[in-house]
């Protein structure tokens, strides 16, 4: 202890206590005079501002990005579309108001009184929506008695428009008005009830780059809730624009190849992952989602077979069928047990345990060796191959190739379709993988699964030499004043497990796919450009079912695919089709992916 | 356990100025929920007459400890406040981005309000021991800064940065109270100064830079808090001299008043009742800070004073802060108006606090 005399006494805090109610005094003394000169000074203007004039706010919404095509063609644009509103407070008399509205649009008065009553009663200063989107017809008179109507609003407000309907639709995807879970989300701070969102497709991916910032301003009204004058205005930050990687004449040409059929085709750069085009049909017209969807026509969406709103490019899964002979090829090259030379006798059927698996070739193909193998897409040749490698072996370099996980394209709800081992199938389904099923699987035929977008990845990369490269939609970004935001660069996701020999060699298959005497792709060929592919065909019931009840039945048709990639010397283009019950992949699936690289690369386009 | 002097001295004036300044608040808290057009803040009312009686509880429970007992609890109270601050960061309920709240049952209890006492009972119990007419020098000022960085730091996690700074600020009134050497004075001014600059650059986020900022100049965000200082003041002023009448106000029927149950409710009682209305709350605030202080100095015991003028460091700076900032004299940060805003854990905190006073205050003739 420094000294008991220094230990404070109540005089001494006393002194003390003075400075800080002194200090306190003087802090409500400010607080006073404040008052003072708000109250007393300025409080008639004050008084004024808050019965006379009322100050409010309003928002500027930003306007929307818009979004072009890979060669700055507009794709989806914002048109301006006309509100009917009312503010209850400023329209007394209500009901005359209303009904002279009503005489002068037709729209009911209940209805209108409803929609008041509804939103905050006949005193509530917020307004309230009557009717979106009246056409120019009742507009022109409500703006000419504007003065009769008073509190009576017409908002200008854009409204999204798709420039070809449907085209592209699963894709560019859509707006819609925001509900309330998404607003209590927290992931769209500024928006609120009766702001458009993206809610589908790249809309809903995009949103944050497309919506912009919220400006706002802050007015003077008087009683009938005109705006007398601008205090404060801070302005919207429009939305950036955004051009896509996408050939509109080849997205067009993909869809119209694929009109009466459930299916999809998806093309991309070879060299880079861009997507060329990416279609999906049945297709639906985003406009009609905009101007808010009828009952009906919803159901009649929600009900159709073909399943128009999903997006088969990316979030439907098929078996993978010969498609998948890529897969087990470089497998089987690169684990050795075969080379280019190895050679087995294909008699159209194959003895494994005590079953019998037959070649789609029921007189077989004979002596077949790789390369005869892929062309001819030799089912005996991969059960060989399956039998070797084991069905752990095959999912390793399954998933080296990428497939398994989704793409990673700049999409939603992308599925990963399904890479089967040993392991999996003992989890999911409590039993041991029978080594029969390998055979099957090496031919693309037991529970594995991929999507489109998967398969044209998986050509794409065998193409270019083995680079998988991660496929993009979102070309480059720009600001609304033109100055460039960002500029995508390709991904490189991987290599393909494949050394170049070995890959080498699976290319040449390819290439007899469609250019030698008995490919299964010929059909595929195009005078003075050299195509590369692969056709497959998904079983979708097992092939005892007798082939002429298979026909008869649309849905238990076989699924058609046909991958391929051109010019072969230096590929440009790499397309992944799949018709859904089109039974043969050379004969349905063949065909469009010709005309898709033919329209690509300029060429004359057959008839047939 | 309470003997019959202790009872005898029971301090009526300041349960006198709570009861007034609580009325005051119901009044503000009525025209501001039943005022309006939203059905959804009526049930408030009935809950704050609730959050008062139980705060009243918690008065008279305070008020019957001896401070001296107080003395002995107060390193377990400080400790428990820390733990309910722990407890807030790990499971606390995230309200409007910032995670502020313990859920309890249905109640919601804010621990900052509660770490705001224990960090003045712990600051009381060093300063009583330690304090000398020489001043406190450096190193005597290290354990005090340890027991207010330790909360501050779990505050500014929730992230709750205003009530942080007031943990600090009323630490600030208490320690310049019992007086530092001067040496350590211009030191410690310098580098807080230094400290500012360089929390400027550093650690604050950028909401709250912008807050400053909008302050230092509101037409920053004039959609924002701009917006919502601008109509607390049309509020404020248009109340004039004798304001426009009990539930007349017509700013807060119109919901351009932000939180004006809470923090804003100052200016729906400024505008119902004029400047007359405002002279006589701040006369009120002022009367019950000199009575406070007035406690302090008739307390016997160092503990009990140093208690009293941090209880009274508590409610100046929440009063004054909350006034400033509706008025547009300080930025808008989310303090409360003592015994007025509605607002549990505010109210039981500070009836608390009036009940401490009260304690100290029966117990001024006992040595």
């Amino acid at each position: 202890m420094s000294g008991y005399l220094n230990s404070p006494d109540g005089d001494w805090f006393n002194n003390r206590l003075k400075g800080t109610m002194f200090f306190i005094i003087i802090a409500f003394f400010v607080i006073l005079v404040r008052l003072f000169y708000l109250q007393m000074i300025h409080g008639e203007t004050y008084r004024e501002l808050s019965t006379n004039n009322r100050i409010r706010l309003q928002h500027l919404p930003p306007s929307r990005g818009l979004i072009y095509d890979s060669q700055g063609d507009l794709l989806v644009d914002n048109r301006p579309a006309f509100d009917l509103l009312v503010v209850p407070r400023d329209a007394k008399p209500l009901d005359e108001t209303l009904a002279r509205l009503s005489s002068l649009t037709g729209i009911p008065v209940a209805e209108m009184r409803g929609r008041v009553v509804k939103k905050g009663g006949e005193n509530s200063s917020r307004s309230v929506v009557l009717k979106r989107d009246i056409g120019r017809d009742l507009l022109a008179p409500v703006e000419v008695h504007r003065f009769d109507l008073p509190g009576v609003i017409v908002k200008v407000r854009p409204k999204r428009y798709y420039l070809n309907p449907g085209m592209a639709a699963h894709l560019l995807g859509y707006l819609g008005e925001i509900n309330t879970r998404e607003i209590a989300s927290g992931e769209h701070p500024e928006a609120s009830v009766g702001d458009f969102i993206g809610k589908f497709g790249l809309e809903k991916v995009m949103e944050p780059l497309l919506r912009g910032a919220q400006g706002g301003r802050q007015v003077e009204v008087d009683v009938r809730g005109r705006v007398i004058r601008e205090l404060k205005r801070v302005e919207a930050d429009p939305g950036k624009n955004i051009y896509l990687t996408v050939n509109t004449a080849l997205q067009k040409r993909a869809e119209a190849l694929l009109k009466g059929d459930v299916g999809s085709v998806v093309a991309l750069d070879p060299q880079s992952g861009a997507v060329l085009a990416m279609a999906s049909s049945p297709t639906f017209d985003q406009n009609d989602f905009v101007s808010g969807l009828s009952y009906a026509k919803w159901n009649s969406l929600k009900n159709n077979p073909g399943r128009p709103m999903e997006n088969k490019a990316t979030q439907a899964m098929y078996p993978p069928a010969s498609i998948y002979k890529i897969v087990s090829s470089i497998a089987a090259l690169e684990e050795k047990v075969v080379d280019r030379r190895t050679h087995f006798f294909c008699s159209g059927q194959h003895a494994y345990g005590d079953r019998i698996y037959r070649c789609w070739k029921r007189v077989g193909h004979g002596t077949t060796d790789m390369v005869k193998a892929i062309s001819q897409s030799c089912d005996v040749y991969f059960y060989e191959v399956g039998e070797r490698l084991g069905v752990d072996r095959l999912a390793f370099y399954a998933r080296s190739c990428g497939l398994g996980s989704p793409t990673g394209v700049e999409l939603a709800g992308e599925a990963s379709g399904l890479i089967p081992t040993a392991e999996w199938k003992r989890r999911k389904l409590g039993r041991n993988w029978l080594s029969g099923e390998t055979l099957s699987l090496a031919i693309g035929q037991s529970y594995n699964l991929v999507t489109p977008i998967q398969m044209a990845m998986l050509i794409a990369s065998v193409a270019n030499g083995g680079t998988i490269y991660q496929p993009y939609i979102l070309g480059k970004v720009e600001a609304a004043g033109g100055a460039v935001v960002t500029t995508t660069h390709p991904v490189v996701k991987g290599h393909l497990p494949a050394s170049k020999k070995n890959l080498a060699l699976v290319q040449k298959g390819l290439w007899g796919t469609v250019n030698s005497r008995k490919g299964t792709g010929k059909i595929a060929s195009i005078q003075g450009v050299t195509v590369a592919g692969k056709s497959g065909t998904a079983q979708v019931v097992s092939k005892g079912w007798g082939r002429s009840k298979k026909r008869s039945i649309r849905k238990f048709r076989d699924h058609a695919w046909f991958v391929a990639y051109a010019p072969v010397e230096h590929p440009t283009i790499a397309v992944a089709v799949i018709v859904e019950h089109g039974e043969g992949g050379s004969t349905k699936a063949a065909p469009i992916a010709r005309k898709v690289i033919e329209t690509y690369l300029g060429k004359e386009v057959r008839d047939d | 356990m309470i003997d019959r002097r202790v009872v005898e001295h029971f301090d009526w004036g300041l349960l006198l100025i709570t009861l007034i300044l609580s009325g005051l608040g119901l009044v503000a808290l009525y025209s501001a929920v039943y005022a309006g057009n939203d059905p959804s803040l009526r049930p408030l009312f009935a809950k704050q007459l609730v959050w008062l009686g139980s705060g009243m509880g918690v008065m008279v429970a305070t008020f019957c400890i001896d401070p001296k007992e107080f003395e002995r609890w107060t390193p377990g109270i400080y400790a428990g406040c820390m733990l309910l601050l722990v407890a807030v960061l790990l499971v606390g309920r995230v309200v409007g981005g910032s995670r502020r709240w313990l859920a309890v049952g249905s109640l919601t209890l804010q621990p900052s309000e509660l770490a705001k006492i224990g960090v003045i009972l712990m600051l009381a119990r060093y300063y009583a021991r330690n304090a000398t007419t020489r001043g406190l020098g450096f190193r005597e000022l290290l354990t005090p800064a340890g027991i207010v960085l330790l909360p501050f730091m779990l505050v500014y996690l929730q992230p709750d940065l205003g009530t942080g700074l007031l943990i600090v600020m009323i630490a600030g009134i208490m320690t310049l109270f019992v007086k530092i050497e001067r040496r350590t004075l211009t030191l410690l001014v310098c580098a807080g100064l230094g400290c500012s600059v360089a929390a400027w650059i550093f650690f604050l986020k950028a909401y709250q830079k912008q807050r400053v900022l909008t302050f230092l100049n509101p037409d920053r965000d004039p959609l924002g808090n701009g917006y919502h200082i601008i109509q607390s003041k049309i509020a404020i002023g248009s109340g004039m001299l004798t304001g426009k009448g009990f539930l007349k106000g017509t700013q807060n029927t119109l919901s351009f008043l932000p939180e004006r149950h809470t923090d804003f409710i100052l200016s729906v009682l400024a505008e119902e009742w004029g400047f007359l209305g405002m002279v006589f709350l701040v006369l009120m605030y002022c009367t019950l800070f000199i009575w406070s202080l007035n406690i302090a100095h008739k307390s016997k015991n160092t503990f009990g004073t140093i208690t009293a003028v941090g209880v009274t460091a508590m409610l100046f700076w929440e009063a004054f802060i909350n006034m400033g900032m509706v008025m547009g004299l300080m930025p808008v940060v989310g303090v409360p108006l003592p015994l007025v805003s509605y607002g549990g854990s505010s109210v039981v905190k500070s009836l608390m606090a009036i009940g401490l006073l009260m304690g100290v205050s029966m117990r001024r003739f006992k040595k």
